[in-house]
């Protein structure tokens, strides 16, 4: 039994990152993980994924090397290779926040956390013992979500032909053939590395388009990408029959109204995730949940019951690692009385790194249109842009959602290779509410892709210069 | 390198100015901000400063003369440097600028008077869009963002907080938009049409009332025991009334826009000044925050200034309503005109005693005033106008109102 001044329940980026802010501001801490450090991201996801896609980009890359003079004889991929250095880079990572806990002497304890009574934690530790710890201060549920799989459509996981992203970063081998179930993010990211790998790869979403979330033109582009490099892909299809084999999974998918039947090896369900709010206390608690199953929380990242805040996935979409990170560190300086800045919820950027890669910030056009917005789009092709011909990734393009009046950037969407760095100049624009005058006399040294952006915030003003 | 001198535009109307007289000789060194010239606008004498550093290399109008705002009339620069290009120029120059500023048939938001600050303003540059457009005052909102920073969201809840407090002890918010934009209901768009049809483009009506000076005289007497330096005036009391007043009653304290009635949540009372040259209106900013000392001192120099033609542009745009007194001539009462887009002006006339009949079958002499307020019916109905007076009129009687 031992008394902190803030525990965290959980040690994914949200918890992690909170309980070192917590740490500099000299708040005793405590972070309750059964896993490794890092959660979702580092071990089963945004790490070990990019890890792959690096992969999958220089599989890509290497195949195109004579183009540019470079010979490199009969190229061979072994799937393994690169799953076990994500591995590693993974664990790396993990390893990493843990040195991150001792400099900033923050407490790990190992095992699997329940609320008690007050701001009390019962700890079932790894070695099976039971053990009761205290925060005087503040007790953070950061307990994350998980893959749930798709058991509505006959998708339930059995791990070996019907699997999720967290088997998919274990496979020894990439598939002769998977059929994707969900193009959002890890959808399209695990399409990518498969298709790059030499698997059969068949996107099935129910939405009208892949990455249904992003800006129109941004599905649309990545979408006739993916086709140009041998993907099935349905959209607006309904999964209505899985049967799973021993070896194989018979998909029957009904697209327009046409029913068809796909056999392939496994399925990689990558749609729905869950927040983890089971068995951890919060009802006994007496914590409040929003409609949609997650901790309701204010902008204070207060719960319900005083002195218990959550963050990360668990109190609410979008579950994205950089959007937990930043709730961990307002909760810090909430919990040590400090001024903060509350969370922009509207300015949190998304990136997919398929290739191309694809990044947003803000509203799409279709949602400018939905609130009626007067707005200028401002659009300029890579295939226009001289660094993108040099590297030879002209596919994809730079829009701007413009407010007419006043030239807010209300949206960007950039589809291209680097998007999700590129995006940034965006978001910081945003965040300090530049308009699209401030983007344009910032001089964007040439060339490089982010000229692509000046040009778009001159589309907008009607005088663009190299389109 | 060298600075041009123009004709500046000194006032909002101003098309041309006369210079009266130049204050620095060619050769003269000058500093940034030294004043180079006296000019006659349209409506006062005002000086042109300097906008640079240097000598004053060369004079290009004479005394007297009158050019169009924009004229080129000197050039600063260093002792040695070469100012031909410059002195060349002059022609175009003159007559690009030539366009006279035109004043715009409805005041957009006064400009308020420039307020004097230790730094400059920290705001991002989508907020500093917002506020010009919606004509908020940046130096007056307190910024949400890092450090202070006026963002957004700081702009548009300026604009959509509107503090209309009528309960009578409550002095309206600061911290929110200076005022209201109300647009026009059909009810009222149909008002300001027919009315207008029927008696001209301001339909006008008069609200007279006659108010008790009692106590106000025995408050006035009462502080001028205290010594000279606390003497006010019956018009320094009415003006402080008016003001107090307005602030309850923003639908009075209103510019008519043609097509919304902007309802201002500060009160910057008009006073009209009669001066050899004609009428003049200077402002009192923010006349319900000022205490009655204040109005009196600041009253008392606006109509001096305003005489010896010294005021400048700032001091006399940007009224909310205004007040004319024709007391001290002996008018008993009279109606003014309503300086558009202002939407009422009170007419004071003079001060009587007068003999009142009291409750108990005797009488009693009492000091009167009639107060007349003239209303745009598009903007004021008759019951909203008579209620501000019953405010006003309760100030003025009881004026220990105006210290709560």
């Amino acid at each position: 039994m031992a008394s902190f001044d803030v525990i965290f329940l959980g040690g994914g980026p949200a918890g992690y990152v909170g309980a070192i802010r917590s740490a500099q501001l000299g708040l005793n801490t405590a972070v309750i993980e059964r896993e490794g450090l890092g959660g979702t991201c580092v071990l089963w996801g945004c790490i070990p994924a990019k890890a792959l896609l690096e992969a999958a980009s220089i599989a890509t890359k290497v195949k195109k090397a004579a183009e540019f003079g470079v010979n490199v004889g009969e190229v061979s991929l072994d799937f393994g290779v690169a799953m076990k250095r994500s591995r590693d880079v993974s664990t790396k990572n993990s390893k990493g926040v843990e040195f991150l806990f001792k400099k900033n002497k923050i407490t790990w304890i190992k095992g699997t956390g329940t609320i008690g009574a007050g701001k009390s934690v019962k700890v079932a530790t790894a070695e099976g013992k039971t053990e009761t710890h205290t925060a005087t201060k503040a007790l953070v549920v950061c307990t994350g979500s998980r893959v749930k799989g798709l058991p509505q459509a006959g998708l339930e996981l059995n791990k070996t032909t019907i699997i999720s992203s967290d088997e998919g970063l274990l496979l020894e081998k990439a598939p002769k053939s998977v059929a994707i179930v969900g193009a959002g993010a890890v959808g399209c990211e695990f399409a990518d590395v498969f298709n790059a790998f030499g698997s059969k790869v068949t996107i099935i979403e129910v939405a009208p388009r892949i990455l249904p979330l992003e800006d129109e033109d941004s599905s649309t582009e990545v979408q006739r990408s993916f086709k140009k490099r041998g993907m099935d892909i349905f959209v607006g299809a309904k999964l209505s029959g899985a049967k799973a084999g021993k070896d194989s999974v018979t998909l029957t998918v009904e697209e327009k109204g046409a029913k068809q039947e796909i056999v392939v090896d496994k399925v990689l369900v990558a749609a729905g995730r869950a927040p983890n709010v089971e068995n951890i206390g919060l009802k006994e608690a007496g914590i409040a949940m929003t409609e949609r199953g997650f901790i309701k929380i204010n902008e204070r990242m207060e719960t319900s019951v005083k002195g218990i805040y959550a963050i990360g996935d668990v109190a609410g979409p979008p579950m994205l690692a950089h959007k937990g990170e930043r709730e961990g560190m307002i909760v810090a300086e909430v919990i040590a009385g400090k001024h903060f800045h509350a969370l922009n919820y509207g300015n949190i950027p998304n990136a997919t790194y398929c290739h191309p890669e694809v990044a947003s910030i803000g509203i799409t056009e279709a949602q400018a249109k939905e609130k009626k917005l007067d707005v200028k789009i401002g659009k300029f092709p890579f295939s226009a842009n001289g660094r993108a011909r040099t590297s030879g990734e002209t596919e994809g393009f730079v829009k701007l959602i413009v407010d007419a009046k006043y030239g807010e950037i209300l949206g960007a969407h950039i589809v291209g290779a680097h998007a999700t760095e590129m995006i940034h100049e965006l978001v910081v624009a945003r965040e300090n509410e530049f308009t699209i005058e401030e983007i344009d006399l910032a001089v964007h040294a040439h060339p490089t892709l982010s000229e692509a952006i000046a040009e778009a915030t001159l589309d907008a003003m009607g005088r663009m210069i190299h389109a | 390198m060298a600075t041009k001198v123009s004709m500046e535009a000194l006032s909002p109307t101003m098309e041309e100015g006369r210079l009266v007289k130049w204050l620095k000789n060619e050769g003269d060194a000058v500093k940034s901000g030294d004043v180079l010239a006296e000019v006659e606008t349209d409506k006062a004498v005002m000086e042109l400063v300097a906008r640079g550093e240097g000598v004053l290399r060369k004079r290009l109008v004479n005394e007297g003369d009158a050019v169009p705002v924009g004229t080129l009339v000197g050039v600063i620069g260093s002792a040695s440097e070469d100012i031909t290009a410059l002195l060349g120029g002059s022609a175009a120059s003159s007559a690009a600028v030539s366009a006279p500023a035109v004043a715009p048939a409805v005041a957009p938001a006064p400009a308020p008077a420039p307020v004097a600050t230790g730094g400059r303003t920290v705001a991002s540059p989508l907020a500093r869009r917002l506020a010009s457009d919606a004509g908020v005052d940046l130096q007056r909102i307190a910024g949400s963002g890092p450090g202070g920073r006026v963002v957004k969201r700081d702009i548009e809840a300026a604009m959509t907080s509107h503090p209309t407090q009528s309960s009578a002890n409550s002095t309206p918010a600061r911290t929110g938009s200076d005022f209201t934009d109300i647009p026009l209901t059909q009810i009222r768009k149909t008002i300001a049409r027919r009315l207008a049809e029927s008696i001209g483009p301001i339909p006008t009506f008069y609200l007279t009332v006659e108010i008790d000076l009692s106590r106000a005289a025995e408050m006035r007497a009462a502080v001028a025991e205290l010594g000279d330096e606390f003497k006010v005036s019956f018009n320094d009391i009415i003006l402080k009334a008016t003001a107090t007043a307005l602030s309850q009653h923003p639908e009075v304290n209103a510019h008519w826009l043609g097509d919304s009635i902007r309802q201002f949540n500060r009160v910057h009372l008009g006073m009209a000044v009669a001066t050899d040259d004609g009428l003049i209106v200077p402002v009192i900013f923010d006349a319900d925050q000022k205490r009655l000392s204040e109005i009196s001192a600041e009253s008392r120099s606006l109509a001096k200034r305003a005489r010896e033609r010294k005021l400048t542009p700032a001091e006399y745009t940007g009224s909310t309503c205004s007040v004319s007194n024709l007391g001290m001539m002996q008018i008993d009462q009279f109606t003014a005109i309503i300086n558009p887009p202002e939407c009422g002006i009170l007419a004071i006339g003079a001060i009587e005693d007068k003999v009142v009949a009291e409750a108990d079958g005797g009488f009693t002499v009492r000091k009167k005033v009639k107060i007349t307020m003239s209303c745009d019916h598009r903007a004021i109905d008759g019951a909203v106008g008579a209620r501000f007076l019953q405010t006003l009129r309760r100030m003025i009687e009881n004026p220990l109102m105006l210290v709560y």
